[in-house]
């Protein structure tokens, strides 16, 4: 079993999604569904013993011939970094499935395209062969899609297909540049890894190509300015679709430009570095800011993300072990907190109806727990020691520091605008006098506090010992580096 | 190259010689049952062609010769073409059968067209000789026009066929005129002789330009490129739905297996590594690049504003002609070969979404987006189909439409046209924009009328037929990949 477990924590979720096409019951459909989304889980957990993090090499590879004719193969395999991601999507997809309960329209459609979604995210961070790779980031779109325009919010329409074309317009060049360099490589290939490293590609070419898969993973980031379709859509999802949003899909456009721009064409990466970073500090910046400015409290935690991911793109850019590893942790750290904050979000809509900000106050006394834990999520996003979000920036910061001088320190005022958003929200939400409206609202429940509490836990074990994680994707991404050109 | 006699070449022409039996059979049951056997003539009809289907497969073992005095080629090219053409037409009377448009007119006289315009087709896929190609476009033209007006009494459906003949003649008028000047410039209206005939002398370069834009005006009506487009929304809005279906997926194909004969065999050298070199250093794919990026950008563009379902798909095959044209230009095998692969699969992803349109017109009395609000509600199995249709039409994965796209990408950037790749991509992009408008009213939009909308089984069945290749062939393609392979092989002097 163990040397088909990428296949199975990939396609468990589509045998789940059958199924539940083919039964009938609302709570049978989620049931069924909590199932088929936990025993990926379980494999991932199983992965992450069986993986060995002392190498670098691609490990639980599966190589099968596809369409001969073309050299297309099924080819899977993860190392630390597929490792983390996978995690994270399984776990994050097994808690929205509970976040999900409170569907009651067209159940049976939402369950199946979530199992969908899993399968293709999931697919992403295992496929090694550009096609199946880009198979599975485009197998994504459509259930998300779906998911946002018929479950969402009041914009939910403007929002899905806001989501699409950008998206879409992002991964039409990705598949030009994935053909340009099948036609280069001799023989003609689409396996990664025998692409990976610097092949002696001519500027013009290399410049290109870079761009066109920059651009398709600058837009899922997103980065400045390609990020405007992600308050739409965060916004106008469902909670558990926007935690997925934030948490998964995110990741990918960093993973993206990990796997592919930097182990692929190091050579342009390096002469695109600087531009990285700068894009990084503005993305910190700028998120930060907008974040200040919002009134409502979804808005707020989606322009949070805006800036967080910034992190990942100075780390990366400074082309050191802290920074890039960093950077990855960022990945891990964001998916845990940010989808801690989004299913806060959730928890305080059902109840109140709104998400506006100033419209609370005092409810720290009513629901105290909430509080508790609300609170946790902000003292982590906005980097408190001790907490997860504290060492994935802190180590940002060491790597660039020495890179880029000026943008580092401009950045850190990232950190600064960020405990003011979140502090502020959480004392206008929580402290103060008690909103007479308010008297009667219910604590959080059974259901709600099983979706926190693991994310919680996570974050306050990382934020002790981070090196569990690091030590996972240490040495891939020494490997990674190893492929950049020394001394730029 | 082998040249086979009139009468020994009957062997190798049985395919056309059974519809040409079966048009007779199936008009004379008609008239003996007075218009009452449908089910008998449909029969009929989708039995002729089986049949053929089946002696044209055979033709594969033969390999490539000419028949009739060099007038008509067997080769897999060829054969390929034909089955194509059988399928589309066997699909598209069944699905007349059953379709609301359809139901009242005489199926056994439409029958008879459909069987026609299959065989024009057949001739117009094999035909290496300009009058050959001529008499074969205009077979399947002229039994066009009938089957656009075929809605006697329907203003719309008269006024399509009307303006589908005006266009028609005058655009066969200005091939027909172009052929006469490469006769006159070549003394042969043999696509072999030509060729030879504007290799050996010094070529009067403009008037073979002048004759080139003639012929690809002839042609381009066919396949609907930008600029020789203007009938086919009106033409598609007031056919029969089936017969817009049809209009679609047949004659275009034709055009195209008939453009490849011109452009290829006529007007191009087989150079090395399976690339073709323009005759006489005449720059023609130039111009038909730009011709390319110019029909999928206007199709798109045109598609966005549309309401009504059938001129928006009208459009969207305005595009899709576009798309392919860009495998053609590219001059290489690796671009014929996609073009061959994308009509596979263009012809039962677009047949689909027309099949959709059809069953939904029984209970929808109209074609406007709007009666599609909240399908999937309605109907489950037809909004499903239906997305599932629209995602190969844009070209997701995993759908055959994204595999026949990603092959015509693939020989674009092969011979490093990147601009016209850009320029398809983009397209694609766009594409969605108004197919989503369809999956937003199917999915997103509340329903206008409340309950369960009935499919007649039959109709179940058809699409389902469709729905199975357009996914299936998007995880497994080789079948479909190694019979175009194998078909790609067609006549060259």
């Amino acid at each position: 079993m163990d040397s088909y477990l990428l296949t199975l924590i990939t396609f468990v979720p589509i045998v789940g999604m059958t199924i539940v096409l083919l039964i009938k019951g609302d709570n049978l459909i989620k049931v069924v569904s909590a199932i088929f989304s936990g025993i990926p889980l379980a494999l991932a957990i199983r992965l992450l013993r069986l993986y060995d993090s002392s190498t670098a090499e691609f490990q639980f590879v599966e190589s099968h011939s596809w369409i001969p004719s073309f050299n297309i193969q099924y080819l899977m395999g993860v190392d630390g970094l597929g490792v983390t991601m996978v995690l994270l999507t399984t776990l994050l997809s097994f808690l929205s499935i509970f976040a999900s309960w409170g569907i009651d329209r067209g159940v049976k459609g939402y369950f199946a395209l979530f199992l969908l979604l899993q399968t293709g995210m999931t697919g992403v961070f295992c496929a090694l062969d550009f096609i199946l790779f880009y198979v599975f980031w485009e197998v994504m779109l459509l259930p998300m899609y779906f998911l946002i325009g018929v479950w969402g919010g009041p914009r939910r329409e403007y929002a899905a297909i806001k989501f699409f074309l950008y998206t879409l317009f992002g991964s039409v060049f990705m598949l030009l540049a994935i053909l340009a360099l099948y036609f280069v490589s001799d023989p003609n290939t689409f396996n990664m890894i025998e692409l990976m490293g610097d092949k002696g590609y001519g500027y013009l070419f290399r410049t290109l190509v870079w761009w066109a898969f920059f651009i398709g993973f600058a837009i899922k980031v997103p980065v400045f300015p390609f990020h405007t379709w992600l308050p739409d859509a965060h916004v106008e999802a469902p909670t558990a679709i926007s935690v997925i949003l934030a948490g998964v899909l995110l990741k990918m456009g960093v993973y993206g430009m990990l796997r592919i721009n930097y182990a692929l064409l190091p050579q342009a990466t390096a002469e695109a570095a600087y531009f990285v970073a700068l894009l990084g500090m503005i993305n910190i910046i700028y998120g930060a800011l907008c974040a200040m400015a919002q009134k409502d409290l979804k808005k707020l935690v989606a322009y949070s993300s805006v800036s967080h991911m910034g992190f990942c793109l100075l780390g990366m850019a400074s082309f050191t072990e802290p920074g890039i590893n960093g950077a990855v942790l960022q990945m891990f750290t964001h998916g845990i907190i940010t989808g801690m904050l989004f299913l806060i979000v959730g928890v305080i809509y059902d109840r109140a109806h709104h998400r506006d900000i100033d419209g609370f106050g005092g409810l720290g006394v009513q629901m105290p727990i909430y509080a508790g834990i609300t609170s946790l999520a902000f003292f982590a996003s906005l980097g408190l020691p001790g907490l997860a979000g504290f060492w994935a920036e802190a180590l940002v910061f060491i790597g660039a520091f020495n890179v880029y001088r000026w943008i580092t320190i401009a950045s850190t005022a990232g950190i600064v605008l960020g405990a003011a958003y979140l502090l502020w929200t959480l004392q206008r939400v929580f402290l103060g006098p008690l909103n007479e409206k308010y008297r009667t609202l219910p604590e959080i429940n059974a259901r709600e506090l099983f979706t926190l509490v693991p994310l919680g836990a996570i974050v306050i074990v990382v934020g002790i010992y981070p090196k569990w994680v690091i030590d996972l994707f240490q040495v891939s991404m020494a490997g990674i580096l190893s492929y950049l050109p020394v001394g730029q | 190259m082998q040249s086979i006699g009139n009468f020994e070449s009957l062997r190798y022409f049985i395919p056309e010689l059974i519809l040409s039996g079966a048009i007779l059979i199936v008009l004379i049951t008609d008239l003996i049952a007075r218009g009452k056997a449908r089910g008998l003539v449909t029969g009929l009809t989708v039995a002729s062609l089986a049949a053929a289907t089946v002696y044209a497969v055979k033709l594969y073992g033969v390999g490539s010769a000419l028949l009739f005095t060099d007038m008509i080629a067997i080769d897999p090219f060829a054969v390929y073409f034909k089955l194509l053409f059988y399928v589309a037409t066997a699909l598209v009377v069944m699905v007349a059968f059953i379709s609301p448009d359809t139901r009242k007119v005489d199926l056994g006289e439409f029958a008879a067209l459909m069987l026609t315009v299959a065989l024009g087709m057949s001739l117009m896929a094999s035909a290496v000789d300009l009058l050959m190609m001529v008499i074969g476009l205009e077979m399947v033209s002229i039994a066009s026009y009938v089957l656009a007006g075929f809605l006697k009494g329907n203003r719309r459906s008269s006024e399509a066929a009307l303006k589908y003949v005006i266009y028609g003649a005058a655009s066969s008028g200005v091939m027909i005129y172009g052929m006469s000047i490469l006769f006159g410039l070549t003394g042969s209206t043999n696509i072999f002789g030509i060729a030879e005939g504007l290799a050996q002398q010094e070529p009067y370069r403009l008037a073979t330009l002048v004759a080139i834009g003639f012929i690809l005006a002839g042609i381009g009506y066919k396949i609907s490129i930008v600029p020789f487009h203007f009938w086919t929304p009106d033409v598609y809005e007031g056919a029969p739905i089936p017969v817009t279906a049809f209009l679609s997926v047949g004659p275009k194909a034709a055009g195209f297996a008939m453009m490849v004969r011109v452009f290829y065999s006529g007007l191009s050298q087989a150079g090395s590594d399976g690339r073709w070199l323009p005759v006489a250093g005449l720059d023609w794919p130039s111009l038909l690049a730009a011709f390319a990026a110019a029909t999928m950008t206007f199709g798109n563009l045109a598609a966005i504003p549309q309401n009504n379902l059938k001129r928006l798909l009208a459009y969207s095959t305005i595009a899709h002609a576009g798309y392919m044209l860009m495998g053609f230009v590219v001059l290489s095998n690796t671009g014929v070969l996609a073009v061959l692969f994308y009509l596979g699969v263009y012809l039962i992803m677009n047949l689909g979404a027309f099949f959709v349109v059809i069953a939904m017109a029984k209970q929808a009395r109209g074609e406007d987006i709007s009666h599609y609000r909240g399908l999937v509600w309605r109907s489950p199995f037809l909004a499903v189909a239906m997305a599932a249709f629209l995602f190969s039409l844009i070209g997701l994965p995993p759908s055959a439409g994204f595999i026949g796209k990603l092959y015509l990408f693939a020989a674009v950037i092969r011979e490093k046209y990147y601009w016209l790749a850009v320029v398809g991509v983009l397209n694609s992009v766009v594409s969605l924009y108004y197919y989503a408008r369809i999956l937003k009213a199917m999915f997103f939009d509340a329903a206008e009328t409340e309950g369960r909308l009935p499919v007649p089984a039959a109709a179940r069945v058809l699409i389902v037929v469709l729905l199975v290749p357009t996914v299936g062939l998007g995880l497994w393609w080789s079948p479909l990949w190694d019979l175009a392979s194998r078909s790609l092989a067609f006549i060259a002097p």
